[in-house]
């Protein structure tokens, strides 16, 4: 059916291990090439360690998937150089319109705050990413790629894991210091390890299509014009429930239509049913070809534990939450943020292992914020009650006409990352800041200059412990490392004045930032015994 | 400040006829409709997270209480 993409085969290679029989015991085994697991291994990469993935397939995700990602996840892929390709092939949108019934209940544009380097969401299809990735990671001499290579059992000790794994050529095993389990919702690795995975199904599917629409002698919005997201409650050529389009990469648009519990997923799915349900939705004037069409049914849950022993578990294997948010993929990949310089830190002697313990502290919190988010917006797109249902209704309706019930509709909240305020890692402040820079929040992107030229705040903090200074500050050796100085004024200028004022950096303050661009701890004056606590703090030292 | 559970409608026979005249010909679908955007509407004016959850509250729990359940 596809038309517009050509999936790549990547050759199954036989291991080296496998060939001789010899156990190789090596620092991080990734389970699962899928976004996740793919950028878990580069930011490994870019930290010096090498890192073997495997992945029960030899092609990148069917379908488009995973369509819209953040600010935040695409500054940790610019920060891994590999935002670029992605910014180039995706699509960028600001406008967003919901309809209810025949009309528009409102509009809205996303608005997004100057003086950042990314934009705040771009629309890309899950297999233009994943490609992209993977060339990435063949390009990283420490990633070693494995394709058909399906992991059958996992055992541990207190010193590896054991992982018995099955390729073509037969079963082999190999070991790991660390694994790190990124094979989806359904994960193997999860059922292996036993580990619960609760939470709440809800009694709904939704056929999602891939389309391409021919732009030629199509006048009407939103298929000629800027992309913008548009979302239908009950619209009249699919009652009673909702639609979401979304434009793509290479003039493909994604469908989203709620079919209700009750609808037959290989009936759904049938071209001569499908067919004739977007004819309706785009008007016939419309010319469009179909790629790719789907029906699921979607849960919102958690893994119990994102550490099991040497086990981490990171995107839909340890969390699942609704399509509505984008929410999905977007915090898989700053799951592999906060567990990536962990793993460096542990591995090359710097932190104890209990530093691990702090990645499921940090990820469940934000794993909770994301579900709750998920399923508020769940509730509303498709109520569980008449009452409820009304009350929607009502709230569509007088959107309208009235500004204050618009903040009350919810066909998905705009993903933002969860900062870790109540961390064990953080520093509390002892003195009094202004803005969102709380420790335990990303930092924040700014305008700067350096050496006559203009960029961007986080190309230069780094993916080491930092010091942003807003005034005269040393290095400090502390935990066996030495964390750098960048001083505004010095080392960066601050020509708008943002920086100072997002980091609220009256002269003195200092902010030591953590390898994943998180703020560990503030001051408004440089002292190298409190930097030293705080590094020690953020590392698990005491 | 708590939620007024005292009588602070002036006139309250006049207000109530009003409630019930705006519900005239309309359709007991419309009415409940009328009825749901009410609520939205003073519950926006009222603002106040920690007044709405205590009337929330008071209304399921004098709903749940009642003798003769309305169905």
């Amino acid at each position: 059916m596809l038309k517009t993409y050509t999936y790549p085969h990547y050759p199954y290679v036989q291991s080296p291990e496998q060939q001789t029989g010899q156990v190789v015991r090596h620092p991080v085994v990734v389970i699962g090439a899928g976004p996740i697991g793919l950028t878990q291994a580069l930011d490994l990469a870019q930290r010096g360690i090498p890192c073997v993935v495997l992945d029960d397939n030899d092609t990148v995700s069917v379908g488009s998937r995973a369509v819209c990602y953040a600010k935040r996840p695409l500054e940790i892929w610019d920060r891994l150089g590999v935002a670029a390709p992605l910014l180039a092939k995706g699509v960028q949108w600001k406008v967003g319109k919901v309809f209810f019934g025949t009309g528009l209940a409102y509009r809205f544009d996303l608005l997004p705050e100057a003086g950042h380097k990314l934009p705040a969401m771009i629309n890309c299809q899950q297999y233009h990413v994943e490609e992209h990735l993977v060339q990435a990671c063949s390009q990283a001499p420490q990633v070693e790629l494995r394709w058909k290579h399906k992991v059958l059992a996992i055992e541990q000790d207190a010193d590896c894991v054991t992982l018995t794994v099955q390729t073509p050529d037969g079963l082999f095993k190999l070991q790991a210091q660390w694994v790190v389990a990124a094979d989806g919702a359904h994960s193997d690795a999860r059922r292996l390890l036993g580990a619960d995975f609760s939470g709440q199904f809800f009694q709904d599917r939704f056929l999602i299509a891939d389309v391409v629409i021919d732009p030629k002698g199509v006048a009407s919005q939103p298929f000629a014009a800027e992309p913008e997201r548009w979302f239908w409650f009950d619209p009249p050529f699919h009652p009673g429930q909702s639609v979401l389009l979304h434009q793509q990469a290479d003039r493909v648009w994604r469908i989203d239509f709620q079919l209700g519990w009750d609808a037959d997923p290989a009936e759904e799915k049938k071209p001569e049913k499908v067919i004739p349900r977007i004819q309706a939705m785009l008007g016939p004037q419309v010319k469009f070809e179909l790629e790719w069409v789907s029906v699921y049914q979607f849960a919102c849950r958690r893994i119990d534990q994102f550490r099991h022993g040497r086990v981490l578990f990171a995107g839909d294997a340890a969390h699942q939450v609704s399509p509505f948010g984008a929410r999905g993929a977007n915090t898989g990949i700053q799951d592999c943020d906060n567990l990536g310089w962990k793993l460096h830190a542990v591995l090359s002697g710097l932190a104890p292992p209990a530093l691990l313990d702090s990645y499921h502290e940090e990820r469940a919190v934000a794993a909770d914020d994301n579900l709750g988010h998920s399923t508020r917006a769940t509730d509303f797109i498709t109520p569980k009650s008449r009452s409820s249902r009304r009350l929607r209704n009502a709230v569509l309706e007088l959107a309208r006409t009235e500004p204050f019930a618009r903040p009350l509709v919810n066909s998905g909240r705009l993903s933002t990352p969860t900062p870790y305020l109540d961390s064990s890692l953080n520093t509390p402040d002892a003195a009094p800041f202004a803005g969102l820079m709380r420790p335990g929040s990303p930092c924040a992107d700014a305008p700067i200059e350096s050496c006559g030229k203009p960029g961007w705040l986080l190309e230069r903090l780094g993916q080491g412990f930092v010091l942003l200074s807003f005034g005269p500050a040393e290095p400090v050796k502390a935990a066996g490392l030495t964390v750098p100085v960048l001083q505004v004024g010095l080392d960066v200028l601050d020509p708008q004045g943002l920086l100072a004022q997002r980091y609220d950096g009256q002269p003195g303050t200092v902010y030591l930032i953590r390898p994943d661009q998180h703020v560990a701890a503030r001051w408004r004056q440089f002292d190298p015994a409190q930097v030293q606590t705080a590094v020690r703090r953020a590392l698990k030292l005491h | 400040m708590p939620l007024q559970r005292q009588p602070n409608i002036p006139e309250p026979d006049w207000f109530y006829a009003e409630l019930i005249e705006a519900q005239r010909e309309l359709s007991e679908e419309q009415a409940n409709m009328m009825l749901a955007k009410l609520v939205l509407i003073l519950c926006n004016h009222v603002g106040e997270r920690a007044l709405l959850s205590e009337a929330i509250a008071l209304a399921r729990s004098n709903t749940l209480a009642a003798t003769h359940p309305s169905t």
